[in-house]
């Protein structure tokens, strides 16, 4: 007993204080991991899918990165460039990242600041459909200043420089490998996308579309020590059920990705012993878009727009606080999510120089608050027991998209609105509709044919002020500009685009942040949305696996690298 | 014979060409969007752009058209190639792409041919194995015990579907026993006798669960077919002329029973091909199903419009094969 706790003791020493001399590259083994959707393509920027993202973060990499704790971070750079060291320049208009000397690609060539300066020309050529385009808005021109020095020339002054090169969305790609992969030639190019150089840990060994993918540990991976594991398989398919069973009860696997599945189930197969379930949480708040318009049938193609008036109650404040009132979030997380859910307030969840506190009132269910609340507005009971004022009967039309913990919830809420007396017609459209943009369905959350409608939206990175343009005016869908647009809300309000424009021009985090928090409050007291859930990404791991940092920000795979096998 | 075989092979061109316009068509209009699972986070102008860069910005027909000639043209032409070496022209072509890997659809059907092939195609043939001794027995022993159970079983395969059977084995097998593996390693090679074992684990439960419904199936038509001929006039003068009952079951009446499955068998083997969508997903065996499976979910159009197009043609060739097997067992069935 002794003897053994001292080895422990050792051991544990060991590890804290030289595990970068002790470890050596490769020596853990094989690592499996699984994603239900199966990898389709090793590029970012010609797949913008979650999976195909994740997967290509372990070969290709960007300048810099946000840590699981939502912070920025130099990767392949010397240091974030500020205004203060001088990398951004005075004027707001440039950036100037200083890249690492001695930077290989996974051939063994030099990664040059020539590489950076294609990776942006190859993202922004009109022909190539590139998917990451919004991570290069207002890039005027990138040029290699010399080898290690690259510019980044915006075409106005840009407080938030951190757009190109920064997150797994915007990877640095090898220019001697993509030159003639450039526009329409982009999608031809199948070895180039399915086996990209890197600087990254890993390199592809062999790739099967859709189906699984094999990494082999880079031998010219900056530090010598690692990464832990010598091979990798990224095996995809199935669903998250199965995923879950995979690692944490029968063991084939040591990580599995976006396990949603019923947190009943999943606590079940977590007590089998052989793996742990752990979530990340970010900005991904599932919520409720009120509409604001009128989405009555009658109104035919003035339906849901602003041409078509105001919505007959919605537009009331009381009736949008008694709605939210009467939810119970503590619930809907416990039924809908488990440990992937927290209650929220408001739309911007974190980081915490983000998050405001003013909007609180509704973590708390209040079904005789809401009742009374309607009450004092005036609206009155009826023999069915929905409430009326002036002939408008409070009866909404809920709709989002087919999934079974949104049906969980839409029922609940049902439910509690029926309670409060609010009668509530139910809707589920498949997810490829209601997502899918078709202009000719009426059945898309853009065109918004229902009253209230649930969904989750999240913003990437940690800067807010791309998703806070979200909800102003220019921004609501209607037919002129073929419903495109993310103001499902129809929100209005000169001062929150006022608010908007300030914040476009306004550089320093903790400013920045107190603008998004205004930004916010107004979304939320003026009724735009009604927050539900501030969702996690629940991942699965073995319990052997370590070094994992679950990452909201960026990457779940992003310190890869690092991971190694308990001995 | 020959004339009637050329003739249905002429008749099927148009059929086929009709087919493959209808697919198309129905693709089109079905409510769908190859951006439509991108996170939330790409803007409806890249949205957009991606879309045009698809080709999606094209009218229907042109569309229809320039697909008509990657496969039927530029894909035929390719094939040739790579067999015979030849280079035909500048061997510059458009190829029919997945629009979510880019990659040619060919190459990826071609890329999961094997497992679909080794899986599903092994359990159709352990279905029929199973199948016809239990179709035999069954219809000459009607009715006893061994006919009951025969039923009760093929009932089961029936009418119990494979997301069920196939998710049970795995509860009881994988995670409860932990014999077979749950998740089917694709990139496995045999080389050796213990990686030969690994591979018959991996197989087991698919195989299992697909020949469970393709035996229940077809034992269901050998004992029917059993009991017509049993009980034909040429069975009697069998026995009368002192043949023992062994010959009597399994030459005459066996040979003679067989024609109608052997038709069915044949007109099976498209979907062997076609894959099984929901078992391959269910053991993450990544062949023919789930590629056709992953493309609809991903609206990825041109593969989708490939794969069940090649079903079709498979179908619609196997029909011509079942007619003409059935001309070829059957000396009084002739073609003119």
């Amino acid at each position: 007993m002794k003897l053994t706790s001292g080895l422990l003791g050792a051991a544990a020493l060991a590890a804290s204080t030289g595990t970068a001399a002790l470890a050596e590259r490769g020596s853990d083994g094989h690592l499996n991991i699984l994603y239900w959707q199966a990898v389709s393509i090793m590029n970012p920027f010609l797949s913008g899918g979650t999976k195909d993202v994740h997967a290509a973060s372990m070969v290709i990499e960007p300048l810099a990165r946000y840590d699981d704790g939502g912070q920025l971070i130099p990767w392949l750079v010397t240091e974030i460039p500020t205004v203060e060291n001088g990398g951004i320049s005075a004027d707001l208009m440039s950036i100037t990242w200083k890249i690492t000397p001695g930077l290989k690609w996974s051939d063994e060539s030099d990664f040059t600041a020539d590489d950076v300066a294609f990776t942006a020309g190859y993202c922004m050529n009109p022909d190539g459909g590139c998917q990451q385009l919004t991570k290069f808005s207002d890039v005027d021109s990138v040029e290699a200043l010399d080898p290690l020095t690259v510019k980044v020339n915006f075409s106005k002054p840009k407080p938030f420089p951190y757009g190109p090169f920064v997150g797994m969305e915007s990877p640095v790609i090898q220019k001697a490998q993509f030159e003639n992969c450039v526009g329409a030639n982009a999608p031809n190019c199948t070895a180039e996308n399915f086996a990209p150089h890197g600087t990254g840990p890993f390199r592809v060994a062999d790739f099967k579309a859709n189906d699984v993918v094999s990494f082999e540990a880079n031998p010219h991976y900056r530090d010598a020590a690692k990464p832990g594991f010598a091979t990798v398989t990224f095996k995809g398919g199935g669903d998250a059920a199965a995923a879950a069973r995979a690692v944490l009860e029968t063991g084939e696997f040591d990580y599995a990705w976006n396990l949603q599945i019923d947190p009943v189930i999943l606590a079940q197969m977590e007590a089998a012993g052989r793996g742990k379930v752990a979530a990340a949480f970010s900005n991904s708040v599932e919520r409720l878009m009120v509409n604001l318009t009128n989405p009555s049938p009658d109104l035919a193609d003035a339906r849901s727009t602003l041409e078509g008036g105001p919505h007959p109650f919605l537009t009331d404040p009381a009736v949008r606080r008694a709605l939210s009132v009467a939810i119970d979030r503590g619930t809907l997380a416990e039924v809908g999510y488990g440990f992937a859910g927290q209650p929220t307030c408001n739309v911007v969840t974190a980081p915490d120089y983000n998050m405001s506190t003013a909007n609180d009132e509704c973590l708390v269910q209040d079904v005789a608050k809401a009742n009374q609340i309607l009450d004092e507005a005036g609206w009155s009971r009826g023999a069915d027991g929905v409430r009326s004022k002036d002939g408008v009967r409070l009866s909404i039309l809920f709709q989002t998209s087919t999934n079974a913990v949104r049906q969980d919830t839409q029922a609940l809420i049902k439910a509690w609105w029926e309670e409060i007396g609010v009668e509530t017609e139910l809707k589920n459209v498949d997810a490829a509709v209601f997502f899918g943009g078709d202009q000719s369905s009426p059945d898309t959350y853009q065109k918004f044919y229902a009253d209230i409608e649930m969904y989750t939206n999240l913003f990437p990175g940690t800067d807010a002020e791309t998703y806070m343009t979200n909800w102003t005016c220019g921004e609501i869908p209607n037919p002129s500009n073929n419903w495109l647009g993310f103001n499902m809300p129809r929100y209005c309000n000169p001062n929150y685009d006022a608010l908007v424009t300030k914040l476009a021009s306004t550089s320093g985090t903790e400013t920045r942040g107190e603008i998004v928090k205004q930004l916010n409050d107004m979304l939320m007291q003026e009724g735009a949305m009604i927050p539900l859930i501030n969702r996690g990404t629940t991942i699965g791991h073995a319990n052997s696996l370590e070094g994992i940092r679950l990452n909201a920000w960026d990457s779940h795979l992003w310190n890869i690298a690092d991971w190694t096998r308990a001995k | 014979m020959f004339n009637y075989t050329l003739r249905r092979l002429i008749f099927t061109v148009p059929v086929l060409l009709f087919i493959s316009f209808i697919i198309f068509l129905l693709l089109d209009l079905a409510p769908n969007d190859p951006t439509g699972n991108l996170p939330m986070t790409i803007p409806p102008e890249v949205r957009e752009k991606i879309r045009v860069s698809l080709g999606l910005g094209e009218p229907i027909h042109i569309r229809y058209l320039l697909w008509c000639k990657q496969f039927f043209i530029n894909e035929p032409l390719n094939i040739l190639e790579q067999v015979t070496g030849w280079t035909i022209g500048d061997g510059e072509r458009l190829r029919v792409r997945s629009w979510s890997t880019r990659s040619p659809v060919v190459d990826l059907i071609v890329e999961r041919l094997p497992q679909t092939l080794w899986v599903v195609g092994l359990s159709y043939v352990v279905g029929i194995l199973i199948a016809v001794p239990i179709g035999v027995l069954s219809a000459y022993r009607q009715y006893s015990w061994f006919d009951q159970i025969g039923t009760f079983i093929s009932m089961i395969g029936f009418s119990v579907p494979t997301f069920f059977t196939g998710v049970l084995m795995i509860v009881v097998f994988s995670v409860g026993l932990g014999w077979f593996p749950s998740i089917y390693d694709t990139t496995h090679e045999v080389t050796n006798w213990e990686s030969f074992i690994y591979q018959l684990r991996q197989m087991a439960m698919p195989v299992f669960v697909l020949a469970l419904y393709t035996a229940a199936q077809i034992s269901r038509f050998m004992r029917a077919s059993m009991l017509d001929n049993l009980n034909q006039d040429y069975v009697r003068t069998a026995r009368a002329k002192g043949l023992t009952e062994k010959t009597v079951v399994l030459v005459h009446v066996l040979r003679n029973s067989l024609i109608p499955v052997v038709t069915v068998i044949a007109l099976g083997v498209p979907q062997v091909f076609g894959g099984a969508i929901i078992t391959e997903q269910v053991f993450k065996v990544n062949g023919l199903g789930q590629l056709l499976i992953t493309g609809i979910q991903g609206a990825d159009i041109p593969l989708v419009q490939t794969l069940t197009f090649i079903f079709a043609v498979l179908i619609v060739l196997f029909n011509l094969v079942a007619d003409i097997l059935y001309g070829l067992l059957d000396p009084r069935v002739r073609y003119e």
